[in-house]
Parts: structure tokens; C-alpha cells; sequence
């Protein structure tokens, strides 16, 4: 699946979005930040406090328990400040 | 309704004439336009440069323009939000709503930016003293977002 990134998510991890494989364990999103976040420094940075990330899954609005089973794309960033 | 994401500026009047011109069942039109202040809690800044999901944030806003017509007797509905770096009385974003009556068209245009200020996916950075910071989302901004639910409603669906 295409992961996507953006904001500050984005600036610490340092791209913009990547294909990932997840191994079977990873079942919903609030799974896929904790493996995420051990893919290395930079990434553990990104996702240091899971509670101020917020994601979306085929570019609708997702809660961390949301499966993520049969995504194409899912989107990481902090919350939105637009208007 | 129309929705429109772009780099440029837009010019109300036009967005407004666009929406009435040749209608005689208009009888109110609410216009809402965020501009780019010159400072932020006292201190000057440069320029903001908004960050937005491509794809994502057109759908969102559609979305919720969509629900603002089930809600409301609306007779049009435009939305435009800009994109890039914006300096200091620039244009940031155009909410536009027509109704019979004034009622409809002030609560969706209230509604459609109370949401999009906390669900559309865009992000603030802003310029000052030669740093970039990213802006904090405010508490206030998802309070006045979730007052528009009904009780028991779920804000993520």
C-alpha cells in the first residue's frame, strides 16, 4: 500500500510517500503507526505521540482502530489548520 | 456547487455574480473571506505557506458543502481555498452561500468554515523572523466544529 505524508509528519521523516508492506500482524492504523514508528529515528520522531496524528484511508477521515486491510493509499499528518 | 482549490487569487464579487446572475430565486447571498493577517499574537510575520492533500481536500470540502445543502434551502454553494505562499492581506480562502432567505445562508456559511478549519486537510506554515514554524490547531476550532453535531454523532464518520 501507498503511504503518504504531510506537514510536519512529512518534514521529520524526510518524504513525502512510500510503498510499505506491512507484515500480517498489523491490522488497523493505530498498529501500523507502533510498526512505523520502530522502522527507525526518524520515523519514531514522526510518530512520538500517536495521539496528535491523524490519518485518513483512501482519502476519507480514519480512527486509529480503523482496519486497514484492502487500503491503496493512507495519509499521516498532524491536525488540519486550514480556513 | 463548486469547489476549487488553486494558487491564485479570486475575486468575490465575480465568485458572487457567478452564483446569482440570472436568478430571481436568490433572495440572500453570504460571503466569508479568510485573508492573511500581519501578525500572529503580537508578533509580525512574513508570509504563510498553506500545505494541502491533493485529492483529499477537494473531497472533503465537497463533502461537507454537501451536507450543507442537506441541512440548510441553499441556492448555491462556492468554495475556493488557496494554496502556496500567501503574504499579508492576500486571499486565503472564499465561502460563498445563496439562499431565499438570510437565515440558510449565514448558518452554512458558518458551518462550512467551522469544518473546514478542522477537517480539511490543509496545514498553515508560517514565516517570521527568518524560522518557519508549523501552526498549532486550535482547541477553540474543534469545539466550534463539533457544536454543528447532533448529540451521540460521531465527528470522524
Amino acid at each position: 500500500m501507498k503511504l503518504l505524508y504531510f506537514a510536519w509528519v512529512r518534514e521529520r521523516i524526510g518524504k513525502a510517500e512510500e510503498e510499505i508492506d506491512p507484515p500480517a500482524g498489523v491490522a488497523t492504523v493505530g498498529e501500523l503507526i507502533a510498526w512505523l514508528a520502530g522502522r527507525g529515528e526518524e520515523y519514531q520522531y514522526a510518530f512520538a505521540n500517536p495521539r496528535v496524528i491523524r490519518a485518513a484511508i483512501d482519502r476519507n477521515h480514519v480512527r486509529p482502530e480503523a482496519k486497514i486491510a484492502g487500503a491503496n493509499e493512507i495519509a499521516f499528518f498532524p491536525p488540519m489548520t486550514g480556513g | 456547487m463548486t469547489v476549487r482549490l488553486q494558487p491564485e487569487d479570486f475575486d468575490v464579487a465575480a465568485e458572487v455574480a457567478a452564483l446569482t446572475r440570472g436568478r430571481g430565486d436568490i433572495g440572500a447571498v453570504v460571503t466569508f473571506t479568510g485573508i492573511c493577517r500581519g501578525a500572529e499574537d503580537g508578533e509580525a510575520i512574513a508570509a504563510l505557506t498553506l500545505e494541502h492533500y491533493p485529492g483529499m481536500a477537494e473531497a472533503e470540502i465537497a463533502r461537507h458543502a454537501a451536507e450543507a445543502e442537506r441541512r440548510w434551502a441553499l441556492l448555491g454553494v462556492t468554495v475556493i481555498h488557496r494554496y502556496g505562499r500567501l503574504t499579508p492581506g492576500e486571499n486565503i480562502v472564499l465561502v460563498v452561500t445563496a439562499s431565499s432567505h438570510r437565515q440558510d445562508a449565514f448558518a452554512a456559511a458558518e458551518f462550512l468554515m467551522d469544518y473546514l478549519k478542522t477537517r480539511a486537510p490543509f496545514w498553515k506554515q508560517v514565516e517570521r523572523g527568518g524560522a518557519r514554524d508549523w501552526v498549532e490547531a486550535k482547541q477553540t476550532d474543534d469545539a466550534r466544529a463539533e457544536r454543528w453535531n447532533a448529540p451521540g454523532r460521531d465527528a470522524a464518520e
